[in-house]
């Protein structure tokens, strides 16, 4: 079933000791992220100029995976134009669901793509597109100011 | 030594393989699996006698009427109430509780009255109650525990006051497995004039329960904690107050005598029973209630108590064990272990041990409050009934210990 390919040293470390885990000083967007069913908490930060997510960062509490995947998902985003961002967010979706799995194609989702294996625990989909999720709606939350 | 082996033959589910590994199922809190005379009971519903109930002059139909008023009388006798028109099926407890809640709560609850409850409450004894008083004005106030995670006794003493109208308490929490003292804290309710609700989803599966000896008002639980089918549950309420309730959902079944403008209600428990009911379900909870009874709750107490003194030693000696509600001295423990293991999230320890084949519930048990209150995000629960074994503990405890491993945490 993958489980040492998902809990990897890496997404172990990054769940410990996450870079991206900080408040940012001028975000121009905050949103809360919850998977009411488990208490994965994410609290998503962005500072969007001109259509481009200049810096991003999140603060929460939630599983390995969860934490992971949102440090991974900033590392992905930052500096991107919010149209990239929403390229990579569907790719990433098309990977959970198993719609896309040609690992040529994922190589753009970088660390992420490590995140892949997780579509075998159907459990734990929610932990992994919690942040995804949670930038969908703070990319609306933005678009709509 | 637990003599469970024999029931296990019963329970086809528990034969299975989860994740390649036998199955080793320790989520019974959150429901039980269902032996077969239970599931037999179903299929011998569906497949012999399945008529509506009460609508037909018809032989079927009065079969299927039978199924469902003796359903009700098995409930009476099992939860030694007074009356079988007392005994409401519901879908399930958090049903139950809502019944109480919309129908006695928002009728007798006023501006300033307050509503006591305990921390440890399940969202379904909580919620509801929190409506009520946004709705009335009234207060929502908690009684909060000891350091061992029983009720605090003065907080009892000091909460329930002459303000207070109504006080609702679930008599084993479902993430602390502590036994509340149900009778003490009625006692405390009537001498201030208020309703005690009683929340039997943890208990009435593990323990003789007797409404009239608790001297609870309600008493609310599902049957699918206790070997049934899902959806079918039971609120219990004392005749003199269901009586003087309005209806809580209305339609088919429950009327008296219907007009274009008024309509005169049944009487119970008919009242409360709008639409067509879970005949097949009651059918089931039957065969539940023959099955338990005829192990008898001492055995089945007997053998809860054998796990946990058998799993509770050996988890204490894992140093990255954090327990909680284990610390109990007044014998009032169920087979409810919630544990957390350091440095990893539940979610992530439930699926280690998933891999692993043994099923435990991780997150927040339907309990934020509580869980804000012991200042934890989440928790993970391993929950006991009589089917399961030592072997199954020896399981679990041999996945524990891989879990920081695979999380690379070392030992
Ligand atoms: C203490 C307690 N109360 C209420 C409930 C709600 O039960 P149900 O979901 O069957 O309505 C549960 C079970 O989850 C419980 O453990
Ligand atoms: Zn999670």
């Amino acid at each position: 079933m993958g489980l040492e390919a998902i809990y990897t040293e890496l997404i172990a470390e990054q769940s410990r000791n996450p870079e991206n885990k900080h408040h940012l000083t001028a975000p121009t967007v905050v949103l809360k992220g919850r998977n009411p069913s488990c208490g994965d908490e994410i609290s998503l930060e962005l500072r969007v100029e001109n259509d481009r997510i200049a810096d991003a960062a999140f603060t929460g509490v939630g599983c390995a995976i969860s934490q992971a995947s949102t440090s991974m998902m900033i590392d992905l985003i930052k500096g991107k134009t919010v149209a990239e961002a929403k390229r990579l967010m569907a790719l990433f979706f098309g990977m959970i669901k198993r719609e896309i799995t040609d690992d040529a194609v994922l190589e753009e989702l970088d660390e992420a793509a490590a995140l892949k294996n997780v579509a075998n625990l159907p459990a734990r989909v929610k932990c992994a597109v919690l942040s995804w999720h949670t930038l969908e709606d703070a990319l609306q939350t933005e678009k709509e100011k | 030594m637990s003599d469970s082996q024999e029931f296990r033959k019963d329970f086809p589910l528990l034969g299975q393989k989860m994740n390649g590994k036998p199955l080793v199922y320790l989520d019974n809190g959150a429901t039980t699996q269902k032996p077969e005379s239970v599931i037999q009971s179903m299929c011998g519903y569906y497949g012999g006698c399945n008529a509506n109930p009460h609508r037909g002059a018809y032989a079927l139909s009065v079969e299927a009427t039978d199924i469902y008023e003796n359903a009700r009388v098995r409930v009476q006798r099992f939860i030694h109430a007074p009356a079988a028109r007392e005994v409401i099926f519901t879908k399930n407890a958090t049903e139950a509780l809502n019944l109480a809640a919309y129908s006695y709560g928002m009728t007798n609850i006023g501006s300033g009255d307050e509503i006591v409850i305990t921390i440890a409450e399940h969202h379904s004894n909580l919620v509801p109650w929190q409506q009520v008083a946004k709705a009335k004005g009234a207060v929502l106030k908690y009684i909060y525990l000891e350091a061992d995670g029983n009720l605090s006794t003065d907080d009892i003493a000091a909460k329930i006051t002459p303000k207070t109208k109504l006080v609702a308490v679930t008599q084993v929490s479902n993430v602390l497995g502590l036994v509340n003292p149900v009778r003490e804290i009625a006692a405390r309710a009537h001498a201030v004039g208020a309703v005690l609700v009683v929340d039997g989803s943890q208990s009435v599966a593990h323990m003789a329960v007797d409404v009239q000896e608790l001297d609870a008002d309600f008493f609310a639980f599902s049957g699918h904690k206790m070997l049934s089918p899902m959806g079918i549950g039971v609120l219990w309420g004392r005749a003199a107050l269901l009586d003087a309730m309005p209806p809580f959902l209305t339609g088919g079944d429950m009327i008296e005598y219907v007009t274009e403008q008024h309509t005169d209600f049944a009487e119970l428990p008919a009242k409360f029973e709008a639409g067509t009911q879970n005949v097949g379900g009651a059918a089931g909870l039957t065969a539940a209630i023959d099955y338990l009874e005829k192990i008898g709750f001492d055995r089945i107490g007997a053998i809860e108590k054998d796990l946990l003194d058998y799993a509770l030693p050996q988890l204490r000696q894992l140093p990255f064990i954090t327990l909680y509600g284990c610390d109990t001295t007044q014998n009032n423990k169920t087979g409810i272990i919630t544990f957390n293991v350091k440095d990893v999230h539940p979610h992530d320890v439930a699926t280690i041990l998933d891999a692993e084949g043994v099923a435990v519930r991780a997150g927040h048990h339907c309990a934020q409050p509580l869980m804000q209150y012991l200042g934890v995000n989440a928790t993970c629960r391993a929950s006991f009934y009589f089917y399961n074994t030592r072997e199954d503990v020896d399981r679990w405890i041999a996945a524990l210990k891989k879990v920081r491993e695979v999380m690379h945490l070392g030992a």
